[in-house]
């Protein structure tokens, strides 16, 4: 029941926030901020919450809905999305504290609007079963349009409906695939039902399964978003609001890397391993094109954008290497970059409050007048490029390595990412902060809300960074019987063992593990 | 009293409704469309009227008063919008009146 | 004890956090005692822990402590834990007591820098992070050591950020040695991936166990652990950055790239000596590197005219020693060095900070000179450092360390006559170059004033170093002249031996022979440079000149096979050519509306012929179905 209310408080607390608009500006932030601490509360309370270890679920509910359809209230939570869960309230209550000044019309519309994107984004990494799960993550896109539609910058319009198409497309493809899925396992096993939990397992001949796996691909990849998917992120990106690119970044992204390891893994064994060479190309793809156009731009929040797009790069790369390092990096990289890109959004947005542009060809030499800002914008950076002692690190190596069990050459050419990654971080630093000053107004440092922000984020990246064992207790047993139930599907070798010259085996370790 | 056969009969009645589809596709002006209007109108009923006497029944001529009466309110409102049209318009063009375009 | 070895880093770190903090609220008398202070601390713990280990030998060989559980994610584990043993506890003394000297020098040279806190927060932050790394007891902790040394690295050249040349010049450091990080974590990949395991002894233990010498493996491990060395030690290929470094404040020339971070990449391949054993080749490329290295640095630095820029050029061609002595497997001669150049360089960049802070910011030699009689303690010691730099026989440092290099490039193993005669030139040149400042910048007409006489913060450690420069070489003297072997006695406990091989020459003779050499040197500056400076005329303003001084064309090189390439390449493609993707589908779109509305023009005509030829086909497809 616990999980119902977690949504329900929140479509609740938008409606009251809805309606309080019309009194005050004041009123719509805290019922906001309230809502989301009492759900907040509740999921820890939740964590502390351990059932015994060999139920796959740490609280499961499930109540009839459509039972002509198989359509059921099924949600539930595990380690993965506890962590998901975590950070999305985390990043919620903080998109809330900085649109406090920013956002100053329509104010009870726009925190309805954001209430509804979270529900939507709790509702997709809980529920369980198919049909509600579309419901959820179509659910994420109207209030999103509004925000960037009404909210945003110079190009809102424009980008809001290149996002909008972008994803209610895929999402139209996914839902095809569900009912694809739906009937092959009704006519396979004789009982109709969009349950996950049922739907595990189905066999379907190979050329089916890569047909169905496509459309849910469809709809991953372009959340994700992956090369050649990703020409909606940029725009939507850099004309929304801060709180909008905030979620947009932090959240939005990590329902498609969800989706990956809780759908396509689990749902299509075989199908997914066919796939997989080429989820790992696109992912390396992803990590080169994306910092290589990341370097090019002028535009701060583009430019931040399209590191998304590198640093996602490493998460597709990570799904498809098939092993438990991987997976635990591919976790922690949600996390981290979350936290890491939010952050470096939440800094444009602050520049933007101050000087009104995102030119970085108008920036420079801030740090003199605005040190903290700049040791923020510094210490996000360094995150950025994965520096070690930041939970970024962790996670790009755990890929990494994990990826290089898999394929030495995707691994090899993915570290390349490593030194563009310094190249568009240092730009950033450089630009905005040092040099010679080419803004001619006052540049004022952070006030008090804004520092508090920034420190529980950069307290939130040093702690995972230096002490990551909690994140890996958590998500670890998801993981691994993730994994192991997709290895039992399976039944061919997906390991490679390189033989060099010599004739010597290079890796002891098999990849079956 | 000679017996047409009814085929003829009924392509009589075809050629008088094509000569009323032809004017009406080819004429601008819109009192001759409704003149061939009436004419498609009249050849329906001439359909009927033969029916009725192949089939040694009244229907078709019962058919045929009820056509006419019809018609007779049909071209009462038809004139009466025409007579709009061209207080608006002062044509009776009917490419004149284009507005509905995209 | 092991409480010493956790809190030799955690103090400078913690020192640090002090300063980011609350630095810009404080006193500078106290944040000056904060920065110099935990540094000093630390210092003094070395010692403690140093006095217990050296008196424990050769039972308990190290010491290791184990603070948390870092990373535990699969069968990936990594602890935050470090471990002393005689080869770090080297490095931590020349790190925290050279770094003391540095921080107390650096009170009075930033004193009237509106950056005080920061300069001191960021000096704290490189030291812990350099402690990291040499007490480090597994890899990934040793790397992360080896990328913060690079953040404070970038930090710190760029420190005076308001000249974008700074900025430049840090994130060419930053990226260059970027590259060769990405080479090493390859290598590390590859290691866990074999073994299981992050611990560095554990690795090393299981390398000569599974490994065979010679095998690509092992090979294209050291190579890949190589590359990370020789993009922190500035050696061929990835030298370049380092002269531009020169743009941070001195004292950060001295700490960071003379004295310490620099010499990361001799650490590491002195830690994991077994795995580099194993691959021949590899030793005899870090042999050969070393050796062109210290060539052509040696040239470059002959010819510069900034003052900073000609130490730098000479640490490069430094560490290019050290790199010789370990290609050849001399692993402690190459940390004797190591300790010694850290003296004199420290002292050297010390010095010439004083020199440019009193005479107004002025880099160039030739607008200095006569600084002999104004500035006494400065020059006294900058002679000193020169000394030992070049070598001079018997009364230096240097001469016991480079000679011992010297040696054993002509005599061990896998030496080599070529190594040895590149190694001679290399110290022809040093001795030139090293006289040529001295002699262009102390004697000979002032052509610039000190504005104002250096405080004794600032004389007293670079006195310290002078003294060090000189007596630091008493401790490991070679057969013939006192044979003590403390150090290599000391050093010798983690690293090997070197094997020496029987040649036809004494260890004397080709001393004596290396002693000539400098003084030859040394005669040759004081002749072209000072006597007859005609001499030197034509060489100064020819071709070559221009070519050894741009540093052998190499910023050149890269700029236009690298940097202009990338640069160009992610320009041409800023708007995203995936883009034309959605452009092309609402272009098509709206041309499919274009091409639609036709058919609704509004005319009644139109539309009934459009029901008439509907009907007649539907009509025809009834018929003749």
């Amino acid at each position: 029941m616990i999980l119902v209310y977690l949504i329900a408080i929140l479509i609740t607390g938008s409606v009251f926030a809805l309606i309080a608009g019309k009194r005050s500006h004041v009123w719509p932030r805290v019922i906001a901020l309230v809502s989301l601490s009492i759900d907040l509360i509740l999921v820890i309370f939740c964590a502390t919450n351990q059932t015994s270890p060999d139920n796959k679920w740490l609280v499961d509910y499930k109540l009839s809905w459509i039972p002509e359809f198989g359509i059921s209230l099924h949600l539930a939570l595990d380690g993965l999305s506890l962590v998901l869960l975590l950070l999305t309230l985390f990043l919620g209550i903080i998109s809330v504290i900085i649109s406090w000044k920013e956002i100053n019309s329509r104010v009870g519309f726009f925190h309805f609007n954001l209430l509804l994107i979270l529900a939507g984004i709790i509702g997709v990494f809980l529920s369980l079963d198919l049909f509600l799960f579309y419901f959820f993550w179509e659910l994420m896109l109207v209030p999103m349009y509004f925000l960037i539609g009404i909210w945003g910058h110079e190009n809102r319009i424009k980008a809001s409906n290149k996002f909008f198409l972008y994803t209610q497309a895929s999402g139209l493809l996914m839902f095809i695939s569900i009912l694809a899925l739906f009937f092959v396992h009704g006519r396979d096993a004789g009982s109709y039902t969009f349950d996950y939990m049922q739907l595990l397992g189905t066999k379907m001949p190979a050329a089916t399964g890569l047909l169905i796996m496509s459309g849910f691909l469809a709809a991953f990849l372009v959340k994700l978003p992956v090369v050649p998917l990703h020409n909606w992120l940029p725009d939507a990106h850099s004309e929304a609001p801060t709180a909008g690119s905030l979620i947009l970044a932090a959240l939005l992204l990590k329902t498609g890397a969800y989706g990956l390891l809780r759908f396509i893994v689990p749902l299509f064994p075989s199908a997914s391993v066919t796939f997989a060479p080429i989820g790992m190309l696109l992912g390396v793809i992803g990590i080169l094109y994306g910092a290589k156009l990341a370097f090019a731009q002028t535009d701060l929040k583009r430019l931040v954008a399209y590191t998304s797009v590198s640093h996602m790069g490493f998460v597709i790369l990570g799904v498809f290497s098939f092993n438990e390092l991987a997976y635990q990096g591919v976790v922690m990289q949600m996390v981290a970059h979350g936290i890491s890109t939010g952050a470096l959004f939440i800094l444009a947005g602050q520049l933007y409050e101050r000087i009104h542009t995102r030119d970085l060809d108008k920036m420079g030499g801030f740090w003199e007048n605005a040190p903290i800002m700049g040791a923020m914008g510094l210490i996000f950076s360094m995150a950025s490029l994965g520096l070690p002692g930041l939970g970024n690190f962790i996670a790009e190596l755990l890929i990494l390595i994990g990826a290089f069990k898999t394929s030495a050459l995707m691994a090899c050419l993915a570290s390349l990412g490593l030194i563009a990654a310094t190249i568009y971080s240092l730009r950033i630093v450089q630009k905005v902060f040092l040099g010679n000053k080419n803004y001619n107004g006052e540049m004022i440092d952070l006030n008090i809300r804004e520092k508090l922000v920034f420190a529980s984020l950069v307290i939130v990246i040093v702690g995972l960074g230096l002490f990551p064992k909690p994140l890996f207790n958590i998500a670890g047993p998801a993981i691994i019987k993730t994994l192991d139930s997709h290895k039992e599907e399976i039944t061919k070798d997906d390991g490679i063992s390189k033989n060099d010259a010599d004739g010597e085996n290079i890796y002891i370790f098999k990849i079956s593990k | 009293m000679l017996t047409v056969p009814i085929e003829i009969q009924i392509l009589f009645a075809g050629i008088l409704f094509l000569i009323g589809l032809v004017g009406l596709l080819v004429r601008r002006n819109m009192i001759f469309m409704l003149m061939s209007i009436e004419i498609m109108f009249n050849s329906a009923g001439l359909v009927f009227i033969i029916a009725g006497n192949h089939l040694k029944q009244p229907d078709g001529q019962v058919m045929f008063i009820f056509i006419l009466a019809v018609t007779a309110v049909e071209v009462a409102i038809a004139l009466a919008l025409i007579l709009q049209v061209y207080h608006h318009y002062k044509t009776l063009d009917s490419d004149a009146i284009n507005k509905l375009k995209d | 004890m092991t409480i010493y070895i956790a809190l030799i880093p955690a103090i400078p770190l913690l020192g640090f956090l002090v300063l980011a903090l609350f630095g810009s609220t404080l006193n500078r008398k106290v944040v000056g005692y904060i920065g110099a202070g935990s540094v000093g601390l630390a210092a003094l713990l070395t010692f403690i822990a140093g006095a217990h280990f050296i008196k424990s030998l050769p039972l308990v060989r190290s010491y290791s402590v184990v603070l948390w559980e870092w990373i535990n994610a699969g069968n990936l584990k990594a602890d935050i834990s470090f471990s002393l043993d005689s080869l770090s506890l080297v490095f931590c003394f020349v790190i925290t007591f050279v770094g003391f000297l540095i921080h107390v020098y650096s009170i009075e040279f930033m004193a009237n820098d509106e950056g005080f806190s920061r300069f001191f927060a960021y000096m704290n932050l490189f030291v812990g992070s350099m402690l990291i790394l040499v007490m480090a007891d597994n890899i990934l902790l040793l790397y992360l050591g080896w990328e913060g040394v690079g953040l404070c690295s970038y930090l710190l050249i760029g420190f005076w950020y308001k000249k974008p040349e700074n900025g430049y010049a840090a994130r060419k450091a930053f990226i260059i040695t970027r590259i060769g990080d990405t080479a090493m974590i390859i290598g590390i990949f590859i290691l866990f991936l074999s073994f299981g395991t992050l611990n560095i002894n554990e690795l090393m233990q299981q390398v000569s166990v599974k490994w065979t010498a010679g095998s690509s493996i092992a090979v294209l491990t050291a190579a890949l652990l190589l590359g990370g060395a020789l993009g922190k030690s500035a050696q061929l290929p990835l030298q370049t950055w380092l002269p531009d470094a020169m743009a941070g404040p001195s004292p950060v020339s001295a700490l960071i790239h003379a004295a310490t971070m620099v010499t990361a990449g001799v650490y590491l391949i002195a830690r994991t000596h077994v795995l580099f054993s194993l691959a021949p080749i590899v030793m005899t490329a870090i042999a050969v590197i070393g050796a062109l290295t210290l060539l052509i640095s040696g040239f470059s630095a002959l010819t510069q005219h900034d003052l900073k820029r000609i130490l730098a050029y000479s640490t490069i061609s430094q560490i290019g020693y050290m790199f010789l002595a370990l290609g050849i497997g001399a692993w402690s001669a190459a940390v004797f060095h190591f300790m010694i150049h850290a003296f004199f360089k420290a002292l050297l960049f010390l010095a010439a900070g004083i020199v440019i802070l009193v005479l107004n910011e002025e880099h160039d030699i030739f607008r200095m000179g006569g600084l002999r009689k104004k500035l006494p303690a400065v020059f006294w010691t900058f002679l000193i450092g020169s000394a030992s730099l070049s070598a001079l026989p018997l009364i230096t440092a240097g001469f016991y360390s480079k000679d011992q290099i010297l040696w054993y490039a002509f005599s061990s193993e896998s030496g080599n006559s070529l190594l040895w005669i590149a190694g001679i030139i290399g110290a022809f040149l040093t001795a030139l170059y090293s006289f040529r400042m001295v002699f262009i910048v102390f004697f000979g007409e002032t052509k610039t004033n000190p504005s104002f006489m250096p405080g004794k913060q600032m004389t007293v450690p670079i006195i310290i170093l002078a003294v060090l420069s000189v007596v630091g070489g008493f401790v490991e003297l070679p057969a013939s002249i006192g044979n003590i072997h403390l150090f290599s006695n000391l050093v010798g406990n983690t690293l090997p031996p070197a094997v020496v091989r029987e040649t036809g020459h004494s260890e004397i003779m080709l001393m004596s022979f290396s002693a000539i050499i400098v003084l030859a040197g040394i005669y040759l500056a004081y002749m072209a440079y000072l006597r007859k400076p005609d001499l030197s005329e034509s060489f100064n303003h020819s071709r070559i000149n221009k070519f050894f001084e741009k540093g052998w064309g190499f910023d050149t090189l890269y700029d236009t096979l690298v940097v202009k390439p990338v640069v160009w390449l992610s320009g041409i493609d800023k708007n995203d050519v995936f883009d034309w993707m959605n452009i092309g589908i609402a272009r098509l779109t709206l041309l499919a509306n274009n091409l639609l509305s036709i058919t609704q023009n509004g005319k009644l005509r139109w539309y009934l012929m459009s029901f008439t030829i509907g009907i007649v086909l539907i009509l025809t497809y009834m018929i003749c179905r």
